[in-house]
């Protein structure tokens, strides 16, 4: 079998020779003339995700005031930031929301504008309200600041998200009798509607289910600019389901930690989201360019829609209960078709993540590659894959008696 | 049944009928005289609010008696630059106005299925779908 390096490609790359095509493309071209035909003429293989990512944020240093102060609390347009660390740094994370937020008090709340939103602002150079409290010190002696910043006016905005671009997604359904609101939308009673979340054949992570290629130091697109594989993200649980003979198999959920340059990124890749009844976040677009190192690449990176599948779970009562089981698996043919049969019941099916916009990212990037403006980043260290043995950990209730009693 | 506003046009030989008597006498509806111009021997109109089960009927009972019914209608728009066409309306979308166009996975919105339910104003995750009144 011929292997190709990371220093192979990006030569070509340099030279304007590499062969670059997005996953959506790949999959038609191996339907065409197989795999290892492909594998030879093909040199890396363009993702795409587009959808709400609550796990994202972006921290800022803001540069000192004179008088100095050291930060004890920021708000950002109203919405607290997370301090605790350096003078003049702070942190915004997606789902932070407004002090004065009616939240859930008339059900279903809507939350129009969080710490999401906040990012959009700041990407699309918005003035952004700012505030902040300090306690007083002998060398940062101001107690409180309100001004107006930009994205410009800061020194460094690092867009950082902890858990980002889920490798795969449950299948949402609502078996019980009244509408609920959920961070997969709304779902109608007695499945009324299913919601999946992934962009299926182009889904970054979909796509390296091993994590052969994808590691620390990958370069991605990131929010319209150039981000990086830093971590795994949080909840990287990647280990694969033992599943019957003949089943395909169902990557449970790898997670990336990215990181990235905000001052580069645009509204355009960066969305504050609002989830009715449940909160606001961010919907972030992400690509991640795929080496086709081998065969063995190049087959997990042209599995087709037909052959990816997703867990379908209730949120009505196992999900908040966090009841183990599912009820079934569904490809994401079945999902992108728009109807899918379950429990004898024909159900409408919805997105959550723009397949439009990720087709459009894995265009974004393949022009990038081809350009060459965007070089591979090869990985110092893979991320932990499917023989990792990562098992779920959870919180459990536990500790010395209550006092009060 | 949320309650519908129409535009009544009287023409001038019914203008001094006891017709709105009728819409609540006759047909049970709840009614709210939002404007009204009405003069005898002229042409009329009024806007109002109607409300009850048998709205439908009673708009039918108008229109039999020569009366001009004009719903007016709020109009969802939606906004193209919010939209990312991830598609979250579809399945909640009762008429199908709001569906994908395959396979460009393009969410298309034909304001003519629309019935203006709103459902897809608050699940929209980007606020793209607006009530133009």
């Amino acid at each position: 079998m011929s292997e190709k390096t990371f220093q192979e490609i990006n030569t070509k790359i340099r030279a304007g020779k590499a062969v670059v095509v997005t996953a959506e493309e790949l999959v038609q071209l191996a339907a065409e003339k197989g795999v290892s035909q492909v594998a030879k003429e093909v040199d890396v293989v363009t993702t795409g995700t587009f959808g709400p990512m609550c796990s994202s944020g972006a921290y800022f240093n803001f540069g000192h005031s004179a008088p100095r102060i050291k930060f004890y609390r920021v708000w950002l347009n109203g919405i607290l930031a997370g301090t605790g660390f350096a003078a003049v740094d702070a942190f915004i994370g997606a789902t932070a929301l407004p002090e004065d937020d009616p939240l859930n008090t008339t059900h279903p709340g809507e939350f129009r504008y969080g710490g999401g939103h906040v990012i959009e602002d700041f990407v699309a150079r918005k003035p952004v309200r700012f505030k902040a409290i300090g306690y007083g010190t002998d060398c940062y002696p101001r107690r409180e600041i309100e001004t107006v910043v930009t994205l410009d006016d800061v020194n460094e905005a690092v867009l950082f998200c902890p858990r980002n671009a889920y490798q795969n997604y449950n299948c949402a359904v609502n078996l019980g009798p009244k509408t609920i609101y959920t961070y997969m939308g709304v779902l109608k009673p007695h499945l009324g509607n299913a919601h999946f979340s992934t962009s299926g054949q182009l889904s970054p992570l979909l796509k390296d289910p091993y994590f052969r290629t994808i590691g620390v130091g990958t370069r991605i697109f990131l929010g319209g600019g150039t981000g990086y594989v830093v971590w795994n993200g949080t909840q990287h649980f990647p280990s694969i389901p033992a599943l019957p003979e003949g089943a395909p198999p169902v990557p449970a959920g790898g997670t990336l930690a990215v990181l990235g340059d905000l001052k580069q990124m645009s509204p355009q890749w960066l969305r504050g989201t609002s989830m009715l009844g449940y909160g606001a976040t961010l919907t972030v677009g992400i690509g991640v360019p795929i080496p086709v190192l081998n065969e063995e690449v190049c087959y997990w990176a042209s599995r087709p829609d037909s052959e990816l599948y997703a867990p379908i779970v209730d949120y009505a009562e196992a999900y908040p209960n966090r009841k183990p089981g599912n009820l079934g698996f569904v490809s994401y043919a079945e999902l992108r078709s728009g109807r899918i049969t379950l429990q004898g019941k024909q159900v409408p099916t919805a997105p959550l993540s723009s397949y439009a916009k990720a087709r459009e990212i894995s265009n974004i990037l393949k022009q990038w590659i081809l350009e060459g403006k965007f070089l591979l980043g090869e990985p110092v260290q893979l991320l932990p894959g499917p023989d990792a043995g990562i098992t779920p950990k959870t919180l459990e209730v536990r500790g010395p008696e209550r006092r009060d009693r | 049944m949320a309650p519908s506003k129409v535009v009544l046009r009287f023409p001038a030989a019914i203008a001094d009928k006891p017709i709105i008597f009728h819409l609540v006498k006759d047909y049970d509806l709840m009614i709210n005289i939002l404007k009204a111009n009405i003069n005898p021997h002229k042409e009329g109109t009024m806007v109002l609010d109607i409300d009850g089960e048998k709205a439908a009927a009673g708009l039918d009972f108008l229109r039999g008696q020569g009366v001009i019914v004009q719903p007016i209608t709020e109009d969802v728009v939606r906004n193209e630059e919010r939209c990312t066409h991830c598609g979250a309306c579809t399945a909640i979308c009762p008429t199908g106005a709001l569906h994908f166009e395959r396979p460009a996975m393009l969410v298309r919105f034909d304001s003519e299925a629309c019935v203006v339910c709103q459902l897809c104003v608050r699940a929209c995750l980007m606020r793209a779908m607006e009530v133009r009144i």
